[in-house]
């Protein structure tokens, strides 16, 4: 009777007008079905909207985290590494607390995002093993939701910039291009990091440890021009630097243009988003059963 | 063949022994991986002993029927005879080892009553949400969003977030989002068993109107009651594999037969097997138990049951006011004599359950059933109309003189 493979051409000639669903046991390397996904559109955008509504229920500041987070940060920053740490020479002409708001918004953007996507089949354990939809928008929704908040943090940034009297280039343009970089980066790391996680709870806390360790090694509280020439093209492999460069260019005309180094991290986030999506598709029929 | 709204063939589902635990740490796996060698050579001796997979568990095995359009089909078995795996993987939620299903039209499946609330969101807002979660276009629900309010009572509280609804109001939204589903194939997992009576009355009704529209229905439940309430047919499963396909009132009829024998084992959880017999003119209830901790009261409850889940009376060693009942005990056997009521002639089912007094550890509906004969010493054969319970009733006659002489004269 365990024949899939002999019956399966009896399935062969669907029939047009009317919907199938055909259950068959895993096979090989799926890819992600676009189709599929648009379908379910309504569900992410519902997931993404939840989670803004709910983020700050509940809290006395509410949506005004969203700009304190970066802020206190940044003034954290501009004490202790820029006063202090007299790393406010790098930044240039440019105010050196301007300089780390600027490289603050995607990088909260990224850290966010990630670790609440890497942990998003966990804490979507009861939808994931009761109803059926697309598992990849899962990981997806919290990207949407990181966006609200960062589109509300970026007003701050361009109050900032107002208030120091920098002007906004054509250059300022392009910086969607650099938040879609931040956002699939994020997406690419949480694909493996959220597979892993409903197997291995520990992938839970390795993630605060690796934003922590990533944002030294990224040019968040200092400028990458610090890093030595022959390296810095090599230092684009961490897309996050690539994207903070960008931002600071695109903003503040501070770094010089994208170039190699900008190549360097489309590579990287090209590369972790295909082999996340791969490695995703492949683990999420057993979701529901190890999770 | 393309006719038929539900098509399984030779479907099975393997587990792997220790799959089914919460999760793996690393750490499990790496010892995994240092002791391979050992595995390995464990294994390859091992094979020679038993061929078959060790190792691996079937959850489901070679299951194959079919499931015309608007037909309501019943799936019933015991706990672990594969029923939700079954669900399970028609709802795409896990998927099968081995042979393949196929289903005609749009599928909603209902595992679980308010997949997808929110506790922070408005009554409103989960309405949305929850219709999303189960296939629901926007459009859709905003067509039927008053349909669906007024049948689930929250009227008045449609803006209030939805942790401060009684758990009754709860419920009833989120069936009320689930009932209003349109899908051509309704998979449904024991979702009956909420709600207050009148509640449930209501979802029986809409359950059976949901059934009248056309739809095909797959149905799982312990409620034999409603299982032939709104299907024809029923299929019982029994470790993985399909016993018995047919009419409801046989298939029925049959599992509560082969369930009669009064005993039951639990695989895991802190009731390893439960016996329930009859003994002279009463009913005794053995449990053994075991568990990591020792009990701050060792509760043991049960509902008797008759043969359509109408309950009928249970207790506990809590509401039997026996507040530290086997208290610092880690196991043993508890024993239970009922003496009354008495229960006419007839088969009986037994709900469980076991908790510490604080949380409930087990609860396992209708997990055993048994047969009683002759609790009340009269040979008649009672009928039906009497019930199910023997009164113990006192009868006295008394002479009334004047009155008997009067009614003489």
């Amino acid at each position: 009777m365990i024949g899939p493979r002999a019956s399966n051409q009896a399935l062969a000639a669907p029939l047009p007008e009317t919907l199938r669903t055909v259950i068959r046991p895993s096979s090989g390397w799926p890819l992600l079905d676009l189709r599929e996904f648009w379908q379910y559109r309504e569900l992410l955008y519902l997931l993404a909207w939840r989670d803004v509504a709910v983020r700050y229920k509940q809290t006395v500041l509410g949506i005004a985290w969203a700009v304190l987070q970066p802020l206190l940060t940044m003034v954290v920053f501009a004490v202790f590494f820029g006063r202090l740490g007299g790393l406010s020479r790098c930044a240039g002409d440019i105010p050196y607390p301007l300089f780390t708001l600027c490289a603050l918004l995607p990088w909260q953007l990224f850290s966010h995002a990630l670790s609440e996507s890497s942990n998003s089949l966990v804490t979507e354990k009861r939808l994931l093993t009761k109803v059926y939809f697309p598992r990849t928008i899962l990981p997806v929704a919290p990207l949407l939701s990181n966006l609200v908040d960062f589109a509300i943090a970026f007003v701050l940034l361009l109050g900032l910039m107002a208030w120091y009297g920098v002007g906004l280039g054509w250059q300022a343009l392009t910086v969607p291009l650099f938040v879609g970089l931040a956002v699939l980066t994020a997406l690419g790391l949480s694909l493996w990091l959220s597979a892993l996680n409903a197997l291995y709870r520990d992938v839970r806390y390795v993630v605060p440890f690796l934003t922590q360790f990533w944002m030294f090694a990224t040019p968040v509280a200092y400028s990458s021009r610090i890093v030595p020439e022959p390296w810095r093209n090599w230092y684009g492999l961490n897309p996050m630097a690539g994207v903070i460069d960008g931002f600071r260019w695109a903003l503040l005309g501070a770094e010089a243009p994208p170039g190699p180094m900008l190549a360097a991290s489309l590579t990287a986030t090209v590369l972790l988003l295909t082999t996340g999506l791969f490695f995703f598709r492949r683990m999420e029929r057993t979701f529901a059963d190890v999770i | 063949m393309s006719d038929m709204a539900i098509r399984v063939e030779g479907l099975g589902k393997r587990y792997r022994i220790g799959e089914r635990k919460p999760y793996r740490t690393l750490r499990d796996t790496l010892v995994e991986w240092c002791s391979r060698p050992r595995l390995w050579l464990g294994r390859a001796a091992g094979r020679r002993a038993s061929s078959s997979g060790s190792g691996a568990v079937w959850a489901l095995r070679d299951v194959s029927f079919q499931v015309r359009p608007g037909e309501a089909v019943a799936i019933i078995g015991r706990n672990g005879s594969g029923k939700s795996t079954l669900l399970k993987i028609l709802a795409r939620v896990t998927y099968p080892t081995a042979g393949w299903a196929e289903l005609v039209g749009r599928v909603g499946s209902l595992l679980e009553v308010g997949t997808g609330f929110h506790p922070e969101l408005t009554g409103r807002e989960n309405v949305y949400l929850a219709g999303a979660i189960l296939g629901m276009r926007r459009r859709e629900i905003a067509r039927r969003f008053d349909e669906i309010v007024s049948f689930a009572e929250v009227g008045p509280f449609l803006d209030t977030p939805v942790k401060h609804y009684s758990s009754g109001m709860h419920m009833r939204l989120a069936f009320a989002v689930a009932a209003h589903l349109e899908p051509e194939v309704l998979l449904i997992d024991e979702v009956l068993a909420v709600g207050d009576i009148e509640f449930q009355r209501k979802c029986l009704a809409k359950m059976r109107e949901i059934t009248r529209q056309g739809r095909t229905v797959l149905f799982v439940s312990h409620s034999m009651r409603s299982v032939q309430n709104f299907c024809r047919r029923a299929i019982l499963l029994e470790n993985g594999t399909i016993k018995e396909d047919g009419n409801v009132a046989d298939v029925v009829q049959r599992y509560l037969r082969g369930a009669g024998n009064g005993q039951v084992e639990f695989s895991k959880g802190p009731i390893r097997n439960f016996r329930v017999s009859q003994v002279g003119d009463e009913i005794e209830l053995v449990a053994q138990f075991a568990t990591a901790a020792p009990l701050r009261v060792t509760n043991l409850g049960f509902v008797i049951e008759d043969a359509d889940g109408h309950p009928l009376f249970g207790t506990s060693p809590l509401l039997c006011g026996l507040e530290d009942f086997g208290r610092g005990r880690r196991c043993g056997t508890i024993r239970a004599r009922v003496r009354q009521p008495r229960l006419l002639d007839g088969l009986y089912r037994v709900s469980l359950w076991f908790g510490d007094g604080r949380e409930r550890i087990l609860d396992e509906p209708a997990c055993v059933s048994f047969e009683v004969v002759r609790t009340t010493g009269v040979q008649k054969k009672l009928p039906g109309r009497l019930g199910r319970l023997a009164p113990e009733c006192q009868w006295v006659i008394e002479d009334d003189s004047r009155k008997c002489q009067a009614g003489a004269a």
